[in-house]
């Protein structure tokens, strides 16, 4: 019996359960496989918090595939987001971790949900505080649309239409202590 | 590696003093600051969060190292930042606080970190003003940044505050930066011991859940952390005690006293060091003194602090970027 799914709010329902994320994100990481023939070079970066998790995932995946081990990363946007004070609250600010030099690399960002682009944008600006990789990738869970800025993910797991007050809801049990799954409340 | 993510939050957008902060806020900005130290690592040792802002260091008694930590904090935050003293100001010249602080206001600045020489000057302009204000230490009162980066350094090097026994020796009587730490280490669960001639540290002061000895040699076995303040000769201490050779008898931490510590204690000290006077020259550049990471660490604390305040103000002022 798989455990009993609680919405994170009355209204939202189920669009992906864990084992329905597994596969998507066990596609994701053949995809990249496919694409990065020199898997010495990537590096799967996590944008914090969930995209973290992802990233760390598709590495297991990839390493389990591959029978090799794969680098990971974590980047922080907090510092470059343009739209910092138009939100709710101040979210925690995660130390990034890059491997040194970047020359080279193909840094591969993950992150949980695909909105308006903003988060992508403030990652590769941060990056380029780090250094100059010789080549950027996007992976996403969930792509839900409605795009701001001129950005698209080279990996998508899930296309969902939404409408923009629609909210989806990313959980991992490692993140949220409930157990793997993606929600929408329409608005 | 966990990515739990914390469920606290800041929301003042000020910051005057530790005793107003929870333990969970508290906790929130060392957090933060973790994240802003890991920016000086990078090539590029800068972020573009306070972009477009103003802070305008506003330094009434004079300070060397806390201004440059706060200007260097605030350049790696990209603000602008304007140094003003009060030699050669409208200060000298008989102005108030609270003109000079109305005219920085018309100047549309957005950040005023202030040090002051009396109690409550800062929480006297976050009252009255829109802009941030982050204390840089006001008279006897309270000196937020200073207890924050001890912190920060503490558990950087021991893992936690919890349950650690923290001494803090010397010049407490009038010490905002050994009132600061007092707030913070116990709202976090250390053991504060203040340890001092009772000239400088009352019994008084254990009305503040900390304990007083008037013996050094007493805490060094049981001590995580001695923190030894800076005898403030500038402010004619002559009186509290006969002679600086008899404080360094009593008080001083020797090598014959360092030896005595803990393997994997720590000795602080918020600088500038007299050297030979509360501590011994060789022993303030041991492997177990992290007088220069309190150093780098306040870099980094300042940085959340600039960062969280300016950033809970434009939330609160509905700023849109």
């Amino acid at each position: 019996m798989p455990p009993e799914l609680t919405p994170p709010v009355p209204s939202a329902t189920l669009l992906l359960d864990g084992a329905a994320i597994d596969r998507i994100l066990r596609r994701i990481a053949h995809e990249i496989i496919e694409r990065n023939p020199d898997l010495d070079k990537i590096v799967l970066v996590g944008i914090p918090s969930r995209g973290v998790e992802a990233a760390n995932r598709l590495a297991a995946h990839i390493e389990n595939v591959e029978k090799r081990p794969v680098e990971t990363g974590v980047i922080d946007v907090s510092m470059h987001r343009d739209d910092l004070r138009r939100r709710h609250r101040i979210g925690p600010v995660m130390p990034s971790r890059l491997p040194t030099p970047l020359d080279d690399r193909t840094l591969i960002l993950v992150d949980d949900v695909f909105y308006s682009g903003r988060t992508c944008r403030a990652a590769m600006d941060a990056i380029s505080s780090f250094g100059r990789p010789a080549q950027i990738q996007y992976a996403v869970l969930i792509d839900r649309g409605h795009r701001e800025l001129p950005i698209r993910a080279d990996y998508v797991g899930k296309n969902i239409p939404t409408a923009p007050d629609d909210r989806v809801f990313v959980r991992f049990q490692n993140v949220d202590n409930v157990p793997d799954a993606v929600w929408i409340a329409k608005a | 590696m966990p990515t739990t993510i914390p469920a606290n939050t800041w929301r003042h957008k000020d910051l005057v003093a530790i005793e107003h902060l929870t333990a969970e806020e508290i906790t929130f900005l060392l957090d933060t600051a973790a994240a802003f130290k890991q920016v000086g690592d990078r090539e590029i040792k800068k972020v573009p969060s306070l972009r477009g802002r103003t802070l305008i260091n506003l330094f009434v008694e004079p300070s060397t190292r806390t201004r440059i930590s706060f200007e260097l904090a605030a350049i790696r935050l990209s603000a602008d930042v304007v140094n003003m003293s009060a030699d050669g100001s409208s200060i000298t010249k008989g102005e108030s606080l609270k003109d000079t602080a109305r005219n920085l206001k018309a100047l549309r600045t957005d950040i005023i970190v202030l040090r002051h020489s009396s109690a409550g000057a800062a929480q006297f302009l976050a009252e009255r003003l829109e802009c941030s204000i982050i204390n840089a230490g006001d008279g006897s009162h309270e000196h937020p940044t200073q207890a924050l980066l001890d912190a920060f350094t503490i558990r950087e090097k021991l893992g936690r505050i919890e349950g650690l026994n923290v001494a803090i020796v010397g010049d407490i009587l009038f010490s905002r930066v050994a009132r600061s730490n007092i707030h913070l280490l116990t709202k976090l669960g250390a053991n504060v011991t203040l340890v001092g001639p009772s000239t400088l540290v009352p019994r008084e002061f254990e009305e503040m859940g900390v304990k007083v000895s008037h013996r050094l040699d007493d805490v060094l076995e049981t001590a995580d952390v001695v923190n030894l303040l800076r005898i403030q000769m500038e402010r004619q201490r002559k009186q509290y005690f006969p002679s600086l050779g008899e404080y360094t008898t009593l008080f001083g931490l020797t090598k014959e006293r360092a030896a005595r510590l803990k393997p994997e204690a720590i000795i602080m000290h918020p600088g500038p060091i007299n050297r030979g006077v509360e501590i011994d020259s060789n022993i303030a550049d041991c492997g177990r003194s992290v007088i220069l990471d309190q150093v780098t660490n306040g870099l980094a604390v300042r940085m959340a602090a600039l960062y969280l305040c300016d950033v809970a103000r434009g939330m609160a002022q509905g700023e849109t970027n």
